[in-house]
């Protein structure tokens, strides 16, 4: 589907052949196909939006793919998807990778994603402030044992903090690093998941553990204490991580190649609208601004 | 020569559609024979362009070989040290082999030599039905049912460890082997097994003084495949190992393997970029060390057969 796009007749030498195909099915009524692609945080919720906006514009189709905040930003600097899910900042070599490309690349924000620590059920620990976040999992912390942190763990006779970790080029990792670690190393020998609900996953069945996730997959199976930057602990939620008392919030975005036009706006501004700031909120995320939504 | 048999012949050389047919279906068993050489050429051609960037550049033999410190997206300094993976991959495989190798020779021999009629073919069937279990399924059944398993019955702190991975390995590794091995054993000739019987030997000697000696170049083929398959598993490593940068003290530690980290990590990476290419350094090891492995089978393997004929 993606060669019917404005950007295929670049290739010059197919141009012609595909022109004709393109041509030949808009008679039959074809849809014209967005292309969006990144985090895996976003992935549920850009799927959601792709399939409510196919009621809202049935001549457009939006193709989600997931892969990571990574992939889906150098797909759009290589110009094969219109629209990139990002759960990062792009940096600084990534965009001068994009102008080097010819394309400018241009910031949407499209939400908050607050990461929550995550514990085992019957962890009795409520209180964690960022100094204890970043003792357990940076690369100086000293903090090993749940002891330390003045607990005794029913189902962990080692009294050992597992932790958990993502995969070293994954958003979530990314983020967790800036917000709590102020981007030094994490320890080694941290337990590296592959996906945000494996986090949550692996917390839930060993007592011992402790991880860090978004707080939209959280279940009743694992806890959440509250974080304390200073002297009050705010407890992890969609109005704390709006009002920007939850110190690990982060911005959800949407890339596109210089500014959007035609389709591709009239979509972004459907997804910053109501509706698809409603369907953010469904998916445990905060909308950029208080909405009111039908439940 | 008769005026119709010289025609007849003159028929026969000309270049019909059999002849063509003959011609197509010889290029076409040809190609397919060498076609194996060339996708491993062109596959260590692809890993050594995409790997040897690195290799010749940023490459540190001591920090690669000597340090645990796998951080190639560091803020602070990057550094590649694979000690731990390869420990882990190491470690992962070693276990493996130790449980599989006494279970799939102890299976070989019981459904080579003692299992018989019936017994024998639904073995057989078995075995091979459980070679046919997907990887990740396996990868499945390590995160959900060891890992519980192995905190409830050890008291350690997380099942997913070398113990967990080794011996889902070593049940992978088994039915290949056992297959194997069970082949090499039906390769001995009756007649052993009868001029033993017919010298008075107990079933137990000649199998353990005939049979065996005279199938080892295939039991070993069959021991050093097991260890090809464990060195490049991957889903069940990432899956069961923990996946931890650590230098494992004990059976019970977390550990992170070779084929794992390229699996966890490529996805994300930026094609071209250092970190892409340590990955593929990381290949090329994995590379190396296969081909180590079989061209040691190889060389094993022939020296017994020169030495036994």
């Amino acid at each position: 589907m993606r060669p019917c796009s404005p950007r295929a007749a670049r290739l010059s030498s197919l141009a012609s052949i595909l022109a004709f195909a393109c041509g030949g099915a808009s008679v039959g009524g074809a849809r014209e196909v967005i292309q969006n692609k990144g985090s895996d945080t976003l992935v549920n919720v850009a799927q959601a939006w792709a399939e409510s906006y196919s009621e809202v514009d049935s001549a457009v189709a939006v193709a989600v793919s997931g892969g990571g905040s990574g992939t889906g930003i150098s797909a759009m600097i290589n110009g094969t998807v219109d629209i990139a899910n990002s759960s990062r900042r792009m940096t600084s070599s990534e965009i001068g990778a994009a102008r080097a490309n010819g394309t400018d690349p241009v910031e949407h924000l499209v939400g908050y994603d607050a990461l929550a620590v995550y514990i085992h059920a019957h962890n009795p620990l409520d209180f964690l402030s960022m100094q204890q976040l970043a003792g357990i999992y940076g690369d100086d912390g000293t903090i090993e044992r749940w002891s330390q942190l003045g607990i005794e763990m029913p189902g962990c006779p080692s009294d050992e903090i597992v932790r958990v970790s993502r995969q070293n080029n994954s958003g979530t990792f990314a983020y967790f690093r800036e917000a709590v670690l102020d981007n030094y190393d994490f320890k080694l020998g941290s337990h590296d998941m592959h996906g945000s609900k494996d986090v949550v996953d692996l917390v839930a069945h060993t007592p011992c553990a402790i991880g860090y996730s978004g707080l939209a997959y959280a279940t009743p199976e694992v806890k959440t204490p509250c974080l304390a930057a200073s002297d009050t602990c705010v407890a992890p939620s969609m109005e704390t991580a709006l009002d920007g008392s939850y110190p690990i919030s982060r911005p959800l975005l949407m890339y596109t190649p210089g500014d959007p036009v035609g389709e591709v706006k009239e979509y972004l501004d459907w997804v910053l609208g109501e509706e698809g700031q409603c369907i953010m909120l469904e998916a445990g995320y905060t909308p950029v601004a208080p909405v009111e939504c039908v439940q | 020569m008769t005026r119709d048999a010289l025609a007849r012949s003159r028929d026969f050389d000309r270049r019909g559609a059999a002849w063509y047919m003959d011609r197509a279906v010889t290029l076409f068993v040809f190609v397919g024979g060498i076609s194996a050489i060339l996708f491993i050429v062109g596959i260590f051609a692809f890993i050594a362009r995409e790997g040897f960037g690195f290799v010749f550049t940023e490459f540190d033999a001591g920090e690669f070989f000597g340090s645990i410190a796998w951080r190639p997206t560091s803020m602070i300094e990057r550094t590649y040290g694979a000690l731990a993976l390869i420990v882990g991959t190491a470690s992962i495989t070693g276990l493996a082999m130790v449980v599989s190798i006494p279970f799939s020779l102890a299976a070989a021999v019981f459904i080579g030599e003692f299992a018989r009629g019936r017994t024998r073919e639904t073995l057989k069937v078995l075995v091979e039905l459980l070679a046919a279990i997907p990887s990740v399924v396996w990868g499945f059944i390590g995160l959900s049912i060891m890992n519980p398993l192995i905190i409830d019955t050890f008291g350690v702190p997380i099942g997913l460890n070398v113990l967990n991975a080794g011996v889902i390995l070593g049940l992978m590794a088994a039915p290949i082997m056992t297959t194997i091995a069970e082949d090499a054993l039906k390769a001995v000739p009756d007649g052993y097994r009868e001029a033993a019987e017919a010298l008075g030997a107990t079933r137990w000697q000649v199998i353990r003084k005939v049979v065996i000696p005279a199938a080892r170049n295939g039991l070993v083929a069959a021991v050093l495949l097991g260890v090809g398959r464990g060195f490049g598993e991957t889903m069940v490593v990432l899956m069961a190992s923990g996946h931890a940068i650590n230098l494992p003290d004990s059976v019970f530690d977390s550990v992170r393997a070779l084929t794992a980290t390229i699996a966890a990590e490529l996805g994300e990476t930026a094609v071209g970029s250092e970190h892409y290419q340590a990955l593929f350094t990381l290949g090329i090891l994995l590379f190396a060390v296969t081909f180590a492995i079989n061209l040691t089978a190889d060389v094993i393997v022939r020296g017994i057969r020169r030495k036994g004929r």
